[in-house]
């Protein structure tokens, strides 16, 4: 599709009074990727993505959309269409008037327009309740209008805030397929904000982790998961246990981290952790074993606060070794045929290669 | 054992409350009755008095029970009375078109262009400053500015725009609008600010990424959703209007009429009856006009 565009953004920066929501982001978005914004309330990265769509003003920095730089662009002619996390369909008008409604503001005629409309309710298949009001539809179907009702704009971007948030959650997960299907079918790009990590996960081609303002991590989902970038990104995505220490040793490719009044741990390194004399590693919490480590750094011992039943894998939380709830998530198999007891004293190792560096951010 | 002591306690509660519990039915008949008698005592029963007394006959001095229609083909067959209900509707349809017109520019004002609620409220509050005094010293203030002698006129003839007092600031029907509508403007601006204060301000946004301007923001979503409270607004002028008196009487100085103060002057000269039978068609009218505002417009997610 020759409509997608990549949209990008350079060192944009929010300014509310004296309180800055967003810290002079840059971000390139390649087109035809969908894209989540994830982060937790209050994290700029709805801010962000209502600059985008022209319904904040930039406070500094430019954003380009194609070939278009489209700061200063009203929202209408930046050939991106928003869809608002209450949806925003207006109450007093029929499904089609309100897929309509944005050629009604073209001047296109009354027939023209409704038959277009009318294609565009075909095509999410709710055709039937066309001339019923938003009211009377459920959350999904309301969610459909809205997207009709942005597509039928022809954008070249989607922007979505907070689309499932309304959802119960069944509802969400199928609404969720429902949106990654249209996006691959049109070919645009979609910029997505949540502050659901399972709901980045699932979409996006490339999650961009927001916090205080800032990004911390714009990579594609395995990336994010696998080497989160930070420790904000490693806990945020709550599949990692993040230590921090002083930085008792390091080599070109490994880092040992002190632990105050505990242990040392050891972690790969890709040499960037540069001057700073702490620093903080990550371990991945399903690739804990119980045993005996196999190399000093790579393992503690500790008691058992927490075992958390979820039926294909067991949640131990053990503390020990200056670390507070460290989590160990073991496999059924692997707990019941060795089943530790709250209280109980146990060895944990991972694997070299499990144990990662994390970055900091330069403010 | 414990299910067994957890059944008696139940029971025995059971028994307790039904030794005091009157029917489901006895007890909403028991909860609408204050407001029953309320209504009953000062609304039902007097409209049924006048209705009752329009039929009566009646001379100079008493009235007699009776059952005649004159009082009515009396009424309606006075061109008097027609020329004043005309007066009347239209004072109403002025008052209304201004009210109407200030109101939603006032409220629309408030609601989509003062950002801070507080600010907000202090606006509305200072908009209800002039309710503190009474209805007639409101309008008895307008004599001084509009009069022969007034504000306006001697500012007029003193910078020599008119050498002769205007003659129609005062005791005319525009003295009569005016102060109308500064009586009732507050009563359009309340319910109108109240459902723009409603509207989800995500949906003027959508309506501009749709690419909608201001004004078809304004005339295709704005309105439409204001229309419930345009519509309480209506129903509020246009019955105070209906029903007024002494705002024509001492703004027009005596030169006009409406229905409310005809009624009045048959009381006056004690011909209670006649003046029923006028109440009795006034209230026909005003109803039919709030229904026909409440066909129009569906104003019930307002209540």
């Amino acid at each position: 599709m020759s409509k997608a565009a990549e949209i990008d953004i350079a060192s944009v920066s929010k300014i509310y009074g004296t309180t800055t929501a967003v810290h002079a982001i840059s971000l390139k978005i390649p087109a035809g990727t969908y894209c989540c914004l994830l982060g937790p309330s209050g994290c700029g990265k709805t801010s962000t993505l209502r600059m985008i769509a022209g319904h904040e003003t930039i406070s500094s920095g430019d954003i380009r959309l194609g070939n278009t730089v489209v700061t200063d662009l009203p929202p209408a002619r930046r050939g991106t269409a928003m869809m608002f996390q209450s949806y925003a369909l207006f109450p007093h008008l029929d499904l089609i008037d309100n897929v309509a409604f944005s050629l009604k503001m073209k001047g296109v005629e009354k027939d023209e327009r409704r038959a277009k409309a009318l294609d565009m309710l075909k095509l999410m298949q709710l055709e039937g309740y066309a001339t019923r009001r938003p009211a009377q539809l459920s959350g999904g179907q309301q969610q459909r209008v809205a997207l009709a009702r942005a597509l039928i704009t022809d954008p070249e971007a989607l922007l979505l805030d907070e689309p499932l948030s309304a959802l119960d959650p069944f509802l969400k997960i199928r609404m969720r397929a429902e949106l990654k299907k249209l996006q691959t079918s049109l070919g645009i790009s979609f910029v997505h904000v949540t502050h659901s990590q399972e709901e980045a996960m699932a979409l996006a081609d490339l999650i961009v982790v927001m916090n205080d303002g800032r990004i911390e991590q714009a990579a594609p989902p395995r990336a994010v998961f696998e080497r989160p970038a930070t420790a904000f990104v490693a806990r945020f995505m709550g599949d990692h246990n993040v230590i921090s220490g002083r930085i008792a040793s390091q080599t070109n490719e490994t880092v040992m981290i002190s632990v105050p009044a505990g242990a040392d741990f050891l972690a790969m390194s890709d040499g960037q952790i540069g001057l700073s004399d702490t620093g903080d590693i990550a371990i991945r919490t399903d690739h804990v074993r119980v045993g005996t480590p196999s190399a000093p750094g790579l393992g503690f011992t500790g008691s058992v606060s927490n075992v958390e039943y979820r039926g294909s894998s067991v949640k131990l939380t053990v503390n020990g070794a200056g670390i507070e709830d460290f989590t160990a998530i073991l496999t059924d198999k692997s707990f019941f045929a060795n089943p530790v007891k709250v209280g109980e004293a146990i060895p944990l190792c991972w694997d070299r290669e499990d144990a990662i560096v994390l970055g900091r951010l330069k403010h | 054992m414990v299910t067994i002591t957890g059944s008696d306690t139940e029971k025995t509660e059971d028994v307790r409350q039904k030794s005091f519990r009157l029917s489901p039915s006895a007890i909403s008949y028991l909860q609408s009755t204050p407001l029953t008698v309320i209504l009953g005592a000062f609304l039902l029963i007097p409209i049924l008095m006048i209705a009752v007394v329009s039929f009566w006959d009646y001379d100079f001095a008493q009235m007699y029970p009776d059952f005649l229609t004159m009082n009515y083909t009396e009424t309606l067959g006075s061109w008097v009375t027609w020329k004043t209900y005309l007066n009347t509707l239209k004072y109403a349809a002025l008052v209304w078109v201004i009210t109407l017109f200030i109101g939603f520019w006032v409220a629309y004002f408030l609601a989509f262009h003062i950002r801070t609620t507080a600010m907000q409220m202090v606006l509305f509050l200072v908009c209800t400053v002039p309710f503190l005094t009474s209805n007639i010293i409101r309008m008895i203030s307008w004599i001084p500015v509009l009069g022969r002698n007034g504000i306006i006129n001697s500012a007029l003839v003193s910078s020599g725009i008119v050498s002769e007092p205007v003659e129609w600031l005062l005791y005319s029907d525009f003295a009569v609008v005016l102060a109308m509508v500064h009586l009732y403007t507050l009563f359009m601006v309340t319910p109108i600010f109240n459902t723009l204060m409603r509207i989800d301000k995500s949906l003027v946004e959508a309506a501009r990424d749709a690419g909608a301007s201001s004004w078809q923001i304004l005339l295709n979503v704005i309105i439409p959703l204001a229309k419930p409270g345009m519509a309480i607004g209506t129903i509020f002028v246009v019955t105070l209007v209906m029903a007024d008196f002494s705002t024509v009487q001492v703004m027009s100085g005596g030169q006009s009429a409406s229905v409310a103060l005809m009624m009045k002057n048959q009381m006056s000269l004690l011909q209670y009856p006649a003046a029923a039978a006028n109440a009795v068609i006034l209230l026909i009218l005003v109803l039919m006009m709030v229904a026909g505002i409440l066909r129009i417009v569906d104003i019930r997610k307002e209540l």
